[in-house]
């Protein structure tokens, strides 16, 4: 926590540099150093409003009404505001089933994945680690060199995982990514004097870690949840390959179902006003579930984005 | 293997708590990392359904010839090609473009805004993301080809198009990862000393000149390491997305490797895993070979490298 708050001193006061800079840039500022400012604002805005448009377009269409969106009237604003899109969405079954196990894997995995790095980080981060070395190579050559999709899936199977919901917990119990950058965290936060200073008051290693070690290191812990949970609520590939009870699967695969493969339940009609209809609808129905699927992380992302940053910051440190 | 030391001894003594912390992870490790290359060795095996991976037959190289001689092979390794040269060539630059381009910018909050929304795409996930994909560009309601239609063009339906799926895949990636991917850079940039700056404006520097003599040399460790990195995944192509993307309009281009592997070996009945871990045997042997040979080569030429 110290550390973090003397890297915000720090940033701050070389914010205050920066200021005093641009202040003295702008005095001297030439016409051709004005000219590079509005280009590059401007290039800028332009890649601004090429990323936000498409998010705003689906946000608009998914508040509009099925007429509106099968006549591609939306351009920039909800048109004929409704939430029918939105009953639509809830009244899904396939919704609310993988919903309830995305949170189960999400939460569960999470944890796993929190106690797994930290178990595998922290003795990786100590010198007096007899053998890191090795070990470190262990895990670092998994990034480089992998088994592949067949082999994994047998063991998997071996192991008796198909089909279970450890198999959306255990193989991805551990990012290796992860664990290089809460080794580097803890390798440049946690000191060597704090460790020999709470050894000679008889504390031992276990100790050290629970009570000094995992509190000193809060801020990394809340990125490492940050990243696995994103990682677990948007994980398709491990129960695409490894489930298929129905019951058993998350949201990421029947938003596959209806956004990709475009499988409605809606039941045959013939009638061609009532299909005309049923089609708005199904357009609708998607822009709702593409909000609806993401909400948990579009809520969270204001309050976190500067935690993610902080994450990738730490990880860019060269371990 | 000598005798461990006194002091080692000491060490280990000191600490078996820290190798039973380590434990699980590297029981994982093994079960879940390493078996999975133990079992690699089927691809000099026919392995067949009910076969373990050690009873099974050794056939030497026969998956590998029979994969050579393919007539699907050439056609997999251009595209598994064309869409990571295409993707790095968009991809590996851009961010960087970005990330000056946000450093040199004078308006604070103006470059908060701009950071915040542009990282936003990046959480979407990729069911999600080729969701999105599929709906803007859909040739019906798209808003892609609601504007291309407004102007008097043709409506195109993108995703069944084979010559226009590396680029939707390249380009919407961009839409997503751009953002995200300039971070690395913004903490090279901010780490590049204000003196250097004020030293080449007193010597009547532009702006202009200080991006490119300045931020542009001071990022470059950054770009090496991780180009090196890009280099070692031009033939890891992610599989998710690709996937998502194929449909059987499109397969001539979007058959990539990964996806070759997944149906053979998961979608296609009987499943031939041998055959299929061949083909992933042979696609990791040639990114290994590259990451290490790029490694090398930065190591001889530049002052930054990986390891």
């Amino acid at each position: 926590m110290k550390a973090l708050d003397e890297g915000k001193d720090l940033r701050k006061s070389k914010k205050a540099e920066e200021k005093a800079a641009a202040k003295r840039q702008s005095q001297l500022m030439s016409r051709g150093d004005a000219v590079f400012y509005i280009v590059n604002d401007l290039l800028l805005l332009i890649f601004l409003l090429l990323v936000a448009y498409p998010i705003i377009y689906v946000f608009s269409a998914s508040f509009s009404s099925p007429r509106a969106v099968m006549a591609s009237k939306v351009i920039l604003w909800p048109v004929e505001p409704s939430i029918e899109g939105y009953v639509a969405a809830f009244k899904e079954s396939r919704i609310w089933t993988g919903y309830g196990n995305t949170i189960i894997y999400t939460v569960c995995g999470t944890c796993i994945n929190l106690i797994m790095t930290i178990l595998c980080a922290y003795p990786l981060s100590r010198r007096d680690f007899a053998g890191r070395n090795a070990f470190m190579f262990i895990v670092a050559f998994t990034m480089i060199f992998s088994g592949g999709m067949l082999p994994t899936y047998i063991v998997i199977k071996e192991l008796g995982l198909i089909d279970t919901r450890w198999a959306m917990l255990l193989p991805s119990a551990i990012g290796v990514y992860n664990v290089i950058v809460m080794r580097t965290y803890y390798q440049t936060n946690i000191s060597d004097e704090l460790l020999d200073a709470a050894f000679l008051d008889g504390c031992d290693n276990f100790r050290f870690l629970w009570q000094i070690v995992i509190p000193l290191s809060k801020p990394i812990t809340a990125v490492m949840i940050l990243f696995y949970g994103v990682g677990h609520w948007n994980a398709f590939f491990n129960a695409f390959i490894y489930l298929s009870s129905r019951k058993l699967l998350p949201l990421q695969i029947f938003l596959r179902e209806i956004l990709v493969l475009n499988q409605m339940t809606s039941d045959l009609t013939f009638d061609p006003k009532l299909a005309a209809a049923k089609q708005g609808l199904a357009d609708l129905l998607k822009y709702s579930l593409i909000i609806v699927s993401s909400l948990p992380i579009w809520c969270a992302y204001p309050f976190v984005q500067k935690y993610f940053v902080k994450g990738i910051m730490i990880g860019s440190i060269k371990g | 293997m000598k005798p461990l030391s006194k002091k080692k001894w000491g060490m280990l003594k000191k600490n078996w708590q820290l190798y039973l912390l380590f434990l699980p992870p590297l029981v994982w490790f093994i079960l879940f990392r390493y078996w999975p290359m133990v079992g690699v060795q089927i691809a000099f095996k026919d392995f067949r359904p009910g076969d373990t991976i050690f009873n099974a037959k050794w056939i030497g190289l026969a998956n590998f010839t029979k994969f050579f001689r393919h007539y699907l092979f050439w056609d997999l390794m251009k595209n598994t090609i064309v869409i990571t040269l295409y993707q790095l060539a968009v991809n590996f630059p851009l961010p960087i473009i970005f990330a000056l381009a946000l450093n040199a910018t004078c308006r604070d909050k103006f470059r908060k805004v701009v950071q915040y929304i542009t990282y936003m795409p990046y959480f979407i996930s990729t069911v999600v993301m080729v969701g999105i994909i599929m709906q803007l560009l859909n040739s019906r309601i798209g808003v892609i080809n609601n504007i291309i239609a407004f102007l008097g063009g043709a409506r195109t339906d993108f995703m069944a198009s084979a010559k226009l799926f590396s680029s939707v895949y390249v380009w919407s990636g961009v839409w997503q990862n751009t953002g995200w991917n300039s971070i690395i850079y913004l903490a090279a940039l901010s780490s590049i000393s204000q003196e250097l700056h004020e030293a080449a404006m007193i010597d009547g520097a532009s702006r202009l000149n200080r991006v490119i003599h300045i931020d542009l040399p001071g990022i470059a460790p950054t770009m090496i390491v991780l180009l090196i990195m890009n280099c070692g995944q031009i033939m890891n192509l992610g599989f998710e997305k690709i996937f998502l993307m194929q449909n059987s309009m499109n397969l001539r281009a979007s058959q990539v490797i990964s996806t070759y592997v997944y149906s053979i070996g998961l979608k296609n009945a009987p499943p031939e895993f041998s055959y299929g871990t061949a083909i992933d045997l042979f696609n990791s042997a040639i990114n290994l070979l590259l990451i290490v040979s790029v490694n090398k080569l930065m190591r001889r030429f530049g002052e930054s490298s990986l390891w």
